[in-house]
């Protein structure tokens, strides 16, 4: 009797053990911004993850599940989006942390991710030292270095006078520092360079001094969303094109999503960048089909959405490997070795040394395509590019 | 009315007074997982006992008390990244850094009334933003302060990842903050405070310094905000430039007319209530939880004018008028 009585408490207790490994759930804390003005963006990174969790959200091991835990960190506001990103690892146990629009935020929130040894994948926050506050960092959005330096490099070809119009804060900084060099380091000359409030929403007053300063081109950069419909208007009304004054820049500036409220002062616009919707190949086409059916014809996805949906794709691979059990330096390592050859952007991988982005920059040109604006790759810059900034400041 | 201050009330601590402390240290053995979350509120409630003072009971209205709260989280970080990381020297700095901009400010400012004071109040949170969004070199900027370390308190309790420290570091804190804000409510000093905010001219013509007893409150004031704002630092070990934001001294005077405002307890009530609803609300609705906040504030303001303790204060009274 004793026996039977300690079988069955075991057959029970390995009964229960073996259900809990059945209805294993994985919990994924997503910060992105739902309001204030950066909720453009956020939106972009909402509708990314949501559609790769809706088309491949069963695509796991049998018994494990994966649940989103979506949180609104209001815009660059690092101090709110380190207490929620606190609270997530430590009231809802998430197993990872992604999203993040806001490269101050995701700066603010990278030694928590030592600390509570919990991976977070960067969809958009791009400040380029990012991964190396913390050994559980990986980034599968982009760098500015990667746009810009090659656009510095291609625009000292073409021009002799640049200015340069960034947003203040540090991707900004980055992306006027990796231009300047590609454009001097060519032989170019930037004639004049100004940041603009992170928030800015009239850039008149900007692009009066560049048209004072009669350089050929100006180099911006602003964090995508409606500043770059801003700024594009502002570089319209005050005829910049017919004084000469060539716009380029990094992708953001004539984000897919945004382009069609641009207007037709968008086309000739040259920007470099990893991801069009505009591009052919068949991963894409998938990809922009699926997210029409999803959110409307009218909408184009931008490279933001492509961020969210290859951050959740890297995350189901890890724990696709792992059979839903989560370790997080295994993680990290499968993190490193992560390839994908059909992300929407062509191929990308983790470079296992930066635990960065590697992908190819094309150079894109603003055209119509049956009657709506369009970033048309024209040819690939670069290809599978690490981070050069990480080339020209290696660790010491 | 209850909250008259001064002579009139009777000044010894009564005993439902220590309902909030117990409140705090039971909540922190039975809700672990929300600590972090505790210690964000036990520091705006010391920011929204300093907005008290000024406007509870001097009847001060200002919309740029972020100042105060900004100037002391930035000294504290700026203090912790380039001299030490001791906290109580931190707290020490954040507060006089805070206290002194709040005088020379009070000074010049405190000498209009109404809507001036209220233009120059935001004027000055305004500037302080600027200055902080373009002295890069010593604030960061836009992308925050971080970096910091904060070295264990007293050199024995180091702050933990689970903010167990952090959050009984702010209660201490808040106590010290509450016995001084309740000997000055109950103190000749605080009855005056009332006077100048029920009658103004008549404070003056009783021989009143109504000047120098603003300029002072509002130096007690911007000091302790400075302190909110250093053990915001401490506690996150990061400074962004919405501690400077208008929306934050909007967010505070919403939090404490939610509480009731001229009470030392609705400064304790408002920003409690405030942030347990912002935290179910952006958890249950992360895109829709602004809508939440706002129906909320309406209600308030369409059927309890003086807050949370109103409503209570109208329950009690209707039951004891109640014949037994």
């Amino acid at each position: 009797m004793r026996l039977k009585t300690s079988t069955l408490f075991a057959a029970v207790a390995l009964a229960a053990a073996s259900g809990l490994a059945a209805a294993q759930t994985i919990k994924i804390g997503i910060m992105t911004t739902y309001s204030g003005p950066g909720a453009a963006q956020g939106d972009q990174l909402d509708k990314g993850f949501k559609l790769y969790l809706k088309l491949n959200g069963s695509k796991l091991p049998p018994g494990v599940k994966v649940e989103p835990i979506f949180r609104d960190d209001t815009g660059a506001n690092p101090d709110a989006a380190k207490r929620l990103a606190q609270e997530l690892i430590v009231r809802e146990k998430v197993q990872f942390l992604t999203g993040f629009v806001w490269t101050p935020n995701a700066m603010a929130i990278a030694p928590l991710t030592a600390e509570a040894k919990v991976p977070y994948i960067s969809a958009n926050a791009a400040g380029v030292s990012l991964p190396r506050i913390s050994p559980y960092v990986a980034r599968v959005s982009f760098t500015l270095w990667q746009s810009s330096y090659p656009l510095g490099q291609w625009a000292a070809k073409k021009f002799k006078r640049a200015y340069t119009v960034v947003s203040d804060f540090a991707p900004g900084h980055e992306a006027e520092e990796a231009f300047t060099k590609g454009f001097k380091d060519g032989g170019g000359e930037i004639v004049g360079s100004a940041r603009t409030p992170m928030t800015a929403t009239d850039f008149i007053p900007y692009m009066q001094r560049v048209k004072d300063a009669k350089p050929e081109a100006i180099f911006a950069f602003n964090p995508a969303g409606k500043q770059a419909t801003a700024q594009m208007k502002a570089y319209a009304d005050l005829d910049l094109h017919k004084a000469g004054i060539k716009y380029i820049g990094t992708g953001d500036i004539t984000t897919d999503e945004e382009l069609q409220n641009m207007g037709d002062a968008a086309l000739g616009v040259i920007t470099v960048h990893h991801y069009s919707a505009a591009a052919d190949r068949p991963a894409n086409k998938a990809f922009v089909a699926a997210y029409k059916k999803e959110y409307g014809e009218k909408l184009n996805p931008g490279f933001m959405a492509v961020g969210a949906w290859d951050a959740m794709d890297l995350i189901f691979h890890v724990i696709r490997e792992q059979k839903g059990k989560i370790d997080p330096d295994r993680t990290m390592q499968l993190i490193k070795n992560y390839k994908n050859p059909n992300s929407p952007r062509g191929p990308i991988q983790i470079d296992p040394d930066t635990r960065d982005i590697m992908q190819n920059e094309y150079l894109r040109e603003v055209r119509k395509v049956g009657g709506q604006l369009a970033n048309v790759e024209l040819e690939t810059v670069a290809t599978q590019y690490k981070d050069p900034w990480k080339e020209f400041n290696k660790p010491k | 009315m209850t909250h008259a201050g001064g002579y009139v009330a009777d000044s010894r601590i009564r005993a439902i007074e220590w309902l909030p402390w117990v409140l705090a240290v039971i909540c922190f053995f039975a809700a672990p997982t929300y600590v972090p979350l505790g210690s964000y509120v036990l520091t705006m409630i010391i920011f929204a006992l300093s907005l008290d003072l000024i406007l509870g009971y001097g009847g001060i209205i200002t919309l740029g008390h972020s100042a105060y709260f900004g100037a002391g989280a930035y000294a504290a970080g700026i203090f912790a990244a380039r001299v030490t990381g001791e906290p109580l020297l931190g707290l020490l700095v954040g507060t006089l850094a805070a206290g002194l901009l709040g005088l020379i400010t009070g000074l010049i400012i405190l000498r209009t009334r109404g809507l001036a004071l209220l233009m120059l109040t935001l004027a000055i949170t305004s500037l302080c933003l600027e200055v902080a969004n373009k002295a890069t070199d010593w604030t960061g900027g836009a992308d925050g302060l971080g970096g910091f370390k904060v070295q264990p308190i007293l050199g024995l309790f180091k702050f933990d990842f689970l903010g167990k420290t952090a959050y009984l570091y702010c209660l201490v804190v808040l106590f010290l903050c509450w016995w001084l804000v309740r000997r000055l409510v109950y103190s000749p000093f605080g009855a005056s405070l009332t006077g100048v905010r029920e009658n103004n001219v008549r404070m003056h013509a009783v021989g009143a310094p109504v000047y120098q007893r603003l300029v002072i409150s509002y130096t007690i004031s911007a000091a302790m905000a400075g302190l909110g704002g250093a053990l915001l630092t401490q506690t996150t070990q990061f400074v962004g430039l919405k501690v400077l934001g208008f929306e934050l001294s909007g967010e505070l005077m919403v939090m404490l007319i939610l509480g009731g405002v001229g009470r030392i307890y609705g400064a304790f009530v408002g920003p409690l209530a405030y942030l347990v609803a912002q935290d179910y609300l952006a958890k249950q609705f992360p895109e829709y939880w602004y809508f939440g906040i706002g129906a909320m504030l309406v209600l308030v303001v369409m059927f309890a004018r003086g807050g949370i303790l109103g409503i209570i204060d109208a329950l009690i009274a209707r039951v004891r008028s109640r014949p037994s």
